[in-house]
């Protein structure tokens, strides 16, 4: 039982892991869908985060560094997004398209030009990236029976994005719905015209949110490449601005229930990984391809019978004209 | 060029009037599949076979590397209008236009890795006995393993990828009984060759369960699989092409995919007017997989594990052991 008990705790411990890019895009999402913009293009802005944080990683040894730049690339791409979406009242959806595939395709091109390694980078050392925190007194607790295993494993040895993509929800939380920018961004998403009339600007308010949204799926890029992987992969972002997307939905565009949905599809992902091939009691070896279904298919069960109305702000999608 | 290809003509003509016209306009072209050619795997194994080739005999190769998956066909098809004669195509990903460019220019002779299932009469096909190779580091693994658990980590669960980790499978039963192999796949879509953070994380949960070297057949993926494995003090193995150096100290070995050998000898049978058609398989015995041993890991293959490794590969080539390929029954022992 103790045996099931610590299998059970290294699942929430993968759980943490794979939900820390989700995390940080779904409050992106978030801020950005609030005022009003829908971001499809939180899956490119996190690749070229990625690819800029792994290449300046390379270049200087530093992943501070790194972090830095690939923030500076992901708003830059969301000030393209802006730009076409708040600027020029383009269709916010064909804008987060294009700049996925733009995104996709400009990083394998730099990549190949600087590195000839068939759109990868270089495999970064251990120096050059974020490795896992030990904190203190692990040594201390460790003979202590259940806390010094959950201290030791569950607590402790993250890497340093994932404390932070931890502390960015309620940090979120409380710019939502505890300041006075968090309160005007919600209403430029709901009513703009209302925030236009006190006389507050809708464009600025949209760019802060997109702009927002664009600093942290950079950190979730650099998580990608130079915090839980070392190097980038062309497509290495696999969906996952999309599942943050719909974990935002499923929380209702709200920091918290979204945080918790980040959450859910974190614990599907490491538990399908560590049910594969193992015998099941009653079932007996599950197939590998409902395992690997079992995130998808808990989805669609989920959103079917939990969630209830969604509903989004109201002027979402629409691009604000006096 | 001019005096060369007057050269090759002379060499030509010596050894036999009926091929000289053929082998006058010798144009080989090679289509690499996405990656590029430089990808540190497969695509760079084929690039290493045609190098040898320019190398020796002088001859240009025309090449192209396709970026997305509409241009395989239009490559190949502008290859042969360019005035190609003998077309390499890289990659199981590339056999239904290989197939259908085949059959338009049936004068024209082609070859394609990795594919045994297409039928044109001008079509050359190389297939590998990779759960040969698999069987080898497999019983590297059960060797080097302390807590008696390895993994298996593949991509795309295909029959390939089944064939991987079957032979993976057999080879650690072979070395030593009672070891525990725990298999996971990636996903089942292409995306999941190009997955680094699943392949870490599968890697984890494999490591968490007890194992202490995992094999990767998973492209783009495995490279998570391998730093996982570094970072956690444990064995990741690699897979195609020589992956050693990728984390010096802690990749094992690498079960070695020699693709270079399939492009060397297409281009140089094409040239020799010896180029015959049909499915070409190359196992251990005609040196067409194999295990990667050299300064990065020679201090974790023991002298014992060397020697029962070869001692097994000998018997494999000599048909004593049969590896039994997952590929031909849909099925792997237990």
């Amino acid at each position: 039982m103790s045996e099931f008990l610590f299998q059970a705790l290294l699942t929430l411990d993968g759980t943490v892991r794979v939900a820390t890019p989700l995390i940080l895009c779904a409050m992106a999402g978030m801020f950005s869908e609030r005022s009003g913009v829908i971001d499809i293009s939180l899956e490119g802005k996190l690749l070229v985060g990625a690819f800029v944080a792994a290449t300046i990683a390379y270049f200087t040894g530093s992943p501070w560094l790194a972090v830095f730049c690939a923030i500076g690339a992901s708003v830059l791409v969301a000030l393209i997004h802006g730009f076409a979406c708040i600027t020029h009242r383009g269709n916010q959806v064909v804008s987060g398209l294009a700049i996925n595939i733009l995104a996709a395709g400009v990083t394998v091109v730099v990549a190949i030009a600087l590195f000839r390694q068939g759109g990868q980078t270089p495999i970064l050392d251990r120096g050059d990236r974020f490795g896992p925190m030990e904190f203190w007194f692990v040594e201390t607790l460790d003979p202590i029976p259940m806390l010094g295993a959950v201290y030791r494993e569950f607590i402790s040895g993250h890497n340093p994005i994932t404390y932070l993509a931890l502390l960015v929800v309620p940090a979120s939380a409380y710019l939502l719905y505890r300041t006075r920018f968090g309160l005007r961004l919600r209403a430029v998403g709901e009513v703009p015209a209302a925030v236009d009339t006190a006389g507050v600007s809708v464009a600025w308010l949209r760019y802060r949110a997109v702009l927002l949204a664009g600093v942290l799926c950079g950190i979730a890029g650099a998580y990608l490449s130079i915090g839980q992987g070392a190097g980038f992969v062309p497509e290495m972002s696999a969906g996952k601005g999309y599942i943050a997307l719909a974990a935002v939905i499923f929380g209702k565009w709200r920091p918290v229930p979204a945080f918790l949905a980040c959450l859910m599809f974190g614990f599907l992902e490491a538990l399908s990984a560590r049910l594969q091939g193992i015998d099941l009691p009653l079932i007996g070896e599950a197939p590998t391809h409902l395992m690997l279904a079992l995130p998808y298919i808990m989805t669609v069960l989920l959103l079917a019978g939990f969630i209830g109305r969604a509903s989004p702000p109201a002027a979402i999608g629409v691009p604000y004209t006096k | 060029m001019k005096k060369l290809i007057k050269m090759m003509l002379g060499a030509v003509v010596a050894v036999g009037v009926s091929t000289t016209a053929y082998a006058a306009d010798f144009k080989p072209a090679v289509v690499y599949d996405m990656g590029g050619k430089f990808d540190k795997s497969f695509n760079e194994g084929v690039y290493g076979g045609i190098k040898r080739f320019i190398d020796e005999t002088g001859v240009e190769v025309m090449e192209f590397e396709v970026t997305n998956p509409a241009q395989r066909e239009q490559a190949m098809r502008r290859m042969v209008n360019r005035g190609a004669t003998v077309v390499l195509g890289v990659g199981f990903a590339q056999a239904d236009a290989m197939d259908k460019v085949a059959a338009d220019f049936p004068d024209t002779k082609f070859a394609i890795i990795d594919v045994n299932w297409l039928d044109r009469p001008n079509l050359r096909q190389y297939a590998f006995k990779e759960h040969e190779g698999s069987f080898l580091v497999g019983m590297a693994a059960a060797l080097a393993s302390e807590t008696d658990t390895v993994g298996f980590i593949g991509g795309m669960d295909i029959p390939l990828i089944r064939a991987f980790a079957c032979g993976y499978v057999q080879g650690v039963k072979h070395a030593k009984g009672g070891v525990d192999v725990l298999q996971n796949m990636t996903g089942t879509t292409p995306a999941a060759w190009n997955d680094p953070g699943k392949g870490a994380e599968l890697a984890q949960s494999q490591i968490d369960r007890g194992a202490d070297v995992i094999y990767q057949a998973a492209g783009g993926t495995g490279i998570g699989v391998i730093r996982a494995a570094a970072d956690a003090g444990k064995f990741a193995i690699g897979v195609d092409s020589n992956q050693n150096h990728l984390a010096p100290g802690t990749v094992l070995t690498s079960m070695l995919k020699r693709v270079d050998v399939a492009a060397y000898e297409t281009f140089k049978d094409a040239m020799s007017g010896d180029f015959d058609t049909g499915i070409r398989i190359l196992g251990l015995a005609e040196g067409g997989v194999g295990w990667a041993l050299d300064e990065h890991n020679e201090s974790l293959i023991t002298a014992e594990m060397k020697s029962q490794i070869e001692a097994a590969s000998a018997d494999i080539v000599a048909g004593n052991i049969q590896v039994h390929d997952y590929r031909s029954d849909n099925n792997c022992p237990r």
